[in-house]
C-alpha cells in the first residue's frame, strides 16, 4: 500500500480495502496457530497513544504488533506529559525522535490524526478520532461480513443508533458504499446527521422499517451522556424504540448477521438474547480485529516506500 | 509637496468616473483629476496599466493592541493594512483592556498616530468589558473618536441590552455593529452544519445560529429606528431578511468577508486549522447568494474581519484551535479573483471596498474627487503572486489562502498624499 | 528490468521426467513413504508438490499429505522492498510434528527462500527432519543450504534468470533460461 498513514475509509479505494481484507485472512490463520508469532516486523517499533479510554482497541493493536514481532509501547495519557500541559506537537516530536515507526492514535477530537500525520515522519494509524472515523473497526466489520457472506457487493446493511456522533457508522458507510451496499441508518431524529441522502444512505426513524430484508444489522453503542445534553429523553425511551430484540430478526433476512463494536450496553441498544444468540458475531469481530490490524501494520510497515502519499 | 499619479485608470464609484486620468495630489489633498497633468517639481508615480481607486477602507479589523501584542499590534497591523491596499481601518474593541471607555479609545488613537501607517478609527464596545450586561460609556467613547460600537466576537445575547444599545446609539448617529450568533445553537460547533460536517465528523454550526440573531436584531432595529450594521454576513437566509428589512425602510447595513465570498466548507476536510473561522465557511449555495447580494446592493461593503493569531493557537487540534483569518494582506487579490471570474464587476468591487464602508460609518472618505483627502489605493490588475504568509507584515500568518496564486494585487497605498506601501512593501 | 528468453531448458515431458525421478528418490531415501509429507512453497512449489505426490501415489499407492507454505512474512528483505508483497494463506492442514517433510520449490538460487521456509515450517511444529526438493538448482548460494533432490543442475550467471512455468499457474509447463537486459 503506497500510503504513509491510514486515517479513514473516506479516501481509501475499494482496491486498497480489498488488499487489507485479503491480507487479514492469512493473519487470522496465524492467530489460530500454536506459535502465534511471525518475525515480519522485527526491529520495528509502534506506539499506541490513546487520549480516550479504550482497552479493547488498544489491546488489539498491541497484540497485533506483538504477533508480528514489532516492539509495542502504550502511552497512557494519564501517565504522560499531556497531564503536565505538553502540547500535542511536542508529544509527537518526542515519540518521533525516540524512533517509533508507527503511531496509533485515539483522540476525542475529529481530525487530530490528520494533524499529527502532517507533522511527523511516523506512519499514523487512526484508532478513532472524535466523531469522524474509526477505520480499523469498519475494516474488521467488513472482514467479518465478507467472511460470512462470501462477498460484500450489494448487501443491505442497517446501522442502528447514534449516527450523528458515531465514527464507526461513518467509516462503515464509506466502506460499504464502495462495495455498492445499500446502507440504511436508523435512530432518533436528533441523532441523524444532515446530508445522508447525498451519501446515498437511506434513513429511518422506525427500527422495524429499517430492518426489512437486511443482510446485516450493525448496532451502535449508545453513549449515556448524550441523554444528558438533550438528544433523547431517557434511556428507557431509547430502548423501547431502538433496542434490538429477537422479534426484530424475522423482519431481516434469515441469515442476518448482527454486529456490535462493543462494549455493549445490554438492555439499552441490544437485548441479551440477541447478543448471545446465533446471529451475533460479536466475539468473531474481536478476533478479526486483531487480524485486520496485523494486516494494516504489515502493509504499512513492511517496506521502505518509494514515495510518501496521502 | 506634490505627487502626480500618472496615466492610471481612475475609478470613482461616487461620481461614476472610470477613465484614464492623472491625479495630482498636494498637501494631502486631491488637487486635480484630468488628462495630461504635468508638474515641474515633486514626485511622480507611474500608474499606467493600473487601477487608481479611492483609498480602501476596512471597517472590521482586530488589531489586538492593547493586551494581545503577541498576536498583532498597531505597528504590524497597520503595515499589513497598507501592504494590503487599505488606507483606513476600524479596529474592534476586544482587546485587553476592552475599548469600553474614553481612555482606551484615546490610547488606541494615540498609538496609531505614533506607530501606525494608515488611518485607524476605533470601534468601542457595546457593553462594559463586552460582557453583555450593561452599556459601556458610549457618549464618551464617541467623543474620544469611536466611529461605531460592537461586541464583536462576543455577541450580545440579551435582547433587552441590544435594544438599549440601538436606542442609545441613535443619539450619536453611529451604527451598532452586530456579530450575529446564537451561542446556544453554535455551542461546540467547528464548521458549517451540512453535508461536509457530517462527512468530516465535526460538530456543525447551523446557518440558523446566525439567522435567528439577524432576525432578532432586524426586529430591534425596526423597533428603535437605529442604525444596525451586521458584521460578516454569511448565509442566504440572512441576506433574504436583510433585503426585506431594507425594502421596509429599516436602517440596516451589512458587510461580507473575502473568505465567505470565495471559500466553502468543503476545504475544512484537510483539518487545516486555518480554515476555522467564525462564522464558519459556508456551502456553495450560500456563496452564490452572497455574490448576488453584493451586486444588487443588499451587501454594503466588504470587510476582512482580520483576525491574526499566534501560531500556537492554530498549531493544534482542530477543536482547540482559535477561530479567525489574517485577512488584510489577501483581501484585494481574493476579491479581484471574483472580478476575473466575472462574478463581480470592477466598479462594484471598488465601491464595496471604499465608498460603501465609508457610507456605513458616515465617513468623509471613499471618494476620489478634487478636494478630497488624498487616500488612494492603486491596484495592478495583472500582477500574479502566490500568497506567502511568511512575507506578511501581519504577525498573524493564519490564512487558508496560503500557497494559492492570485492575479490582481495592490500596487500602491497612498494615505493623505503619502505613499505608504508600494508593491506590497512598506515605504 | 527486462528479460529476454535465451533457450528452453525443459519442456512438459522434461519436467514430468524430473519430477518422476524425484518421486522415486524420495521413496528410496526414506525407505518408503511412511510419515512423509510434502510442503510446496508458494506459488509454484505448490503444484510441483501435488504432482510429486501423485507420482508417489502411482508408485506406492499411498496419498501423501500435501501443504502449501507462504513465506512472505518470513522474508529477510521486507524492509528494502518498495511495495510489500501480497501475503497468501499457508495451508498445511496436517500435523507436521515428527513427520519427514519434503519442502518443494521450483528454483534453488541464493537459498534465502528456503531459509525463510524453514523458519515458517518450524513455527508450525517440530518435524523429525526436513528435506528439500527443487526442480532446478542454478547455483550461487548465499547461505549454507543444499538440496536433497534436484531435477536439473543448471550453471547460470547473475545476468541470467530461470523462469519455471507450471500449467496450474502459468497455463503451460516449461523451464526457460532468460537473459537480464538492462534498459
Amino acid at each position: 500500500m503506497q500510503r504513509k498513514d491510514l486515517l479513514g475509509l473516506y479516501d481509501l479505494s475499494r482496491e486498497e480495502i480489498e488488499l487489507i481484507l485479503n491480507t487479514a485472512q492469512p493473519m487470522k490463520d496465524i492467530i489460530q496457530r500454536d506459535i502465534k508469532k511471525v518475525p515480519t516486523l522485527r526491529g520495528k517499533a509502534l506506539v499506541t497513544v490513546f487520549y480516550e479510554n479504550s482497552t479493547r482497541t488498544r489491546t488489539s493493536f498491541e497484540i497485533a504488533g506483538k504477533y508480528l514481532s514489532a516492539d509495542t509501547v502504550n502511552l497512557g495519557v494519564s501517565t504522560s506529559s499531556v497531564q503536565k500541559g505538553e502540547s500535542l506537537r511536542d508529544t509527537i516530536k518526542t515519540l518521533e525522535v525516540m524512533g517509533f515507526d508507527v503511531m496509533i492514535i485515539r483522540h476525542s477530537m475529529s481530525g487530530t490524526p490528520h494533524y499529527i500525520a502532517r507533522n511527523t515522519k511516523m506512519s499514523v494509524i487512526n484508532a478513532g478520532d472524535g466523531t469522524n472515523e474509526h477505520p480499523t473497526q469498519a475494516l474488521l466489520d467488513l472482514f467479518t461480513i465478507r467472511e460470512h457472506k462470501g462477498h460484500l457487493d450489494g448487501l443491505k446493511v442497517a446501522i442502528v443508533g447514534d449516527i450523528l456522533h458515531s465514527r464507526v457508522a461513518r467509516s462503515n458507510i464509506y466502506g460499504l458504499k464502495k462495495f455498492g451496499c445499500e446502507v440504511r441508518v436508523v435512530g432518533p431524529a436528533t441523532l441523524l446527521p444532515p446530508g445522508l441522502d447525498r451519501l446515498g444512505v437511506k434513513w429511518y426513524y422506525s427500527l422495524e422499517e429499517a430492518l426489512q430484508g437486511v443482510d446485516v444489522i450493525n448496532v451502535l453503542r449508545i453513549q449515556r451522556e448524550r441523554q444528558q445534553v438533550g438528544f433523547f429523553p431517557s434511556l428507557d425511551e431509547y430502548a423501547n424504540l431502538y433496542m434490538l430484540r429477537p422479534e426484530h430478526l424475522h423482519l431481516a433476512k434469515k441469515d442476518v448477521l448482527v454486529l456490535h463494536p462493543g462494549p455493549m450496553n445490554r438492555g439499552v441498544e441490544i437485548s441479551s438474547q440477541i447478543a448471545d444468540g446465533v446471529q451475533a458475531v460479536i466475539n468473531e469481530q474481536v478476533t478479526n480485529g486483531v487480524a485486520v490490524r496485523m494486516a494494516i501494520l504489515y502493509l504499512m510497515m513492511g517496506g521502505i516506500r518509494d514515495e510518501i502519499a496521502g | 509637496m506634490k505627487l502626480l499619479v500618472k496615466g492610471g485608470r481612475v475609478i470613482d464609484p461616487a461620481s461614476g468616473m472610470d477613465q484614464l486620468a492623472d491625479v495630482l495630489i498636494q498637501d494631502g489633498k486631491v488637487m486635480g483629476i484630468d488628462r495630461n497633468i504635468s508638474i515641474d517639481e515633486g514626485e511622480m508615480l507611474d500608474a499606467s496599466g493600473k487601477l487608481v481607486c479611492p483609498g480602501f477602507i476596512d471597517i472590521h479589523v482586530h488589531l489586538r493592541e492593547p493586551g494581545f501584542e503577541y498576536k498583532e499590534d498597531i505597528a504590524t497591523g497597520t503595515r499589513a493594512a497598507a501592504a494590503g491596499g487599505f488606507a483606513t481601518i476600524c479596529c474592534m474593541p476586544n482587546t485587553d483592556p476592552v475599548i469600553d471607555n474614553a481612555a482606551v479609545t484615546s490610547f488606541v488613537r494615540e498609538r496609531s498616530r505614533k506607530a501606525g501607517v494608515v488611518n485607524v478609527l476605533p470601534i468601542g464596545a457595546v457593553t462594559r468589558r463586552q460582557e453583555g450586561n450593561e452599556l459601556a460609556e458610549i457618549a464618551e467613547m464617541v467623543a474620544a473618536g469611536c466611529v461605531a460600537i460592537s461586541d464583536d466576537g462576543r455577541p450580545v445575547m440579551r435582547a433587552d441590552i441590544m435594544r438599549y444599545a440601538l436606542e442609545y446609539s441613535k443619539m450619536f448617529q453611529i451604527p451598532v455593529m452586530s456579530h450575529c450568533e446564537d451561542l446556544h445553537l453554535s455551542k461546540g460547533g467547528q464548521m458549517h452544519e451540512g453535508f461536509f460536517s457530517t462527512i468530516y465528523g465535526l460538530k456543525g454550526i447551523p446557518a440558523e445560529a446566525e439567522e435567528v440573531m439577524v432576525a432578532r436584531d432586524l426586529l430591534l432595529a425596526k423597533l428603535t429606528g437605529a442604525h444596525l450594521h451586521l458584521c460578516h454576513v454569511s448565509t442566504a437566509g440572512s441576506i433574504q431578511m436583510i433585503k426585506r428589512a431594507k425594502s421596509e425602510g429599516v436602517h440596516v447595513t451589512c458587510e461580507v468577508t473575502p473568505h465567505h465570498l470565495t471559500l466553502t466548507d468543503e476545504i475544512v476536510g484537510s483539518y487545516d486549522t486555518d480554515t476555522k473561522v467564525n462564522p464558519p465557511l459556508r456551502s456553495q449555495e450560500h456563496l452564490e447568494t452572497l455574490w448576488k447580494a453584493l451586486k444588487d446592493g443588499t451587501i454594503d461593503c466588504i470587510a476582512t474581519d482580520h483576525a491574526p493569531h499566534h501560531f500556537e493557537s492554530k498549531d493544534c487540534e482542530y477543536e482547540l484551535a482559535a477561530s479567525g483569518i489574517s485577512g488584510l494582506e489577501t483581501a484585494v487579490p481574493v476579491v479581484m479573483s471574483l472580478v476575473h471570474k466575472g462574478i463581480l464587476d470592477l466598479k462594484t468591487m471598488v465601491e464595496k471596498m471604499s465608498l460603501g464602508p465609508a457610507r456605513v460609518l458616515g465617513l468623509d472618505r471613499g471618494r476620489l474627487e478634487v478636494g478630497a483627502i488624498a487616500d488612494l489605493t492603486i491596484i495592478d490588475p495583472e500582477a500574479v503572486r502566490t500568497v506567502d504568509p511568511a512575507k506578511f507584515y501581519s504577525q498573524g500568518k493564519n490564512t487558508p489562502f496560503k500557497g494559492l496564486e492570485y492575479k490582481g494585487w495592490p500596487y500602491a497605498t497612498i494615505v493623505a498624499g503619502k505613499i505608504v506601501a508600494r508593491d506590497g512593501i512598506i515605504a | 528490468m527486462q528479460l529476454r528468453d535465451k533457450h528452453e531448458l525443459m519442456d512438459e515431458m522434461g519436467i514430468k521426467r524430473a519430477l518422476t525421478r524425484i518421486a522415486h528418490e524420495i521413496i528410496e531415501r526414506n525407505k518408503g513413504v511412511e510419515n512423509v509429507a510434502l510442503v510446496g512453497i508458494q506459488r509454484r512449489g505448490g503444484p510441483l508438490a501435488e504432482r510429486i505426490a501423485s507420482y508417489i501415489k502411482d508408485i506406492e499407492g499411498v496419498q501423501l499429505p500435501v501443504g502449501i507454505l507462504d513465506i512472505t512474512l518470513y522474508r529477510d528483505d521486507l524492509t528494502t522492498l518498495s511495495a510489500q508483497p501480497q501475503v497468501h494463506r499457508t495451508l498445511v492442514n496436517f500435523d507436521i510434528n515428527d513427520k519427514i517433510i519434503v519442502l518443494v520449490d521450483d528454483v534453488l538460487y541464493t537459498g534465502r527462500t528456503v531459509r525463510a521456509a524453514l523458519d515458517a515450517l518450524i513455527d508450525l511444529g517440530r518435524p523429525r527432519c526436513i528435506q528439500l526438493a527443487v526442480l532446478i538448482d542454478r547455483g550461487h548460494r548465499e547461505l549454507p543450504i543444499k538440496a536433497d533432490f534436484v531435477g536439473k543442475n543448471v550453471p547460470t550467471s547473475h545476468q541470467e534468470n530461470i523462469s519455471v512455468m507450471v500449467r496450474e499457474v502459468d497455463g503451460r509447463d516449461g523451464v526457460v533460461i532468460q537473459e537480464i537486459v538492462d534498459s
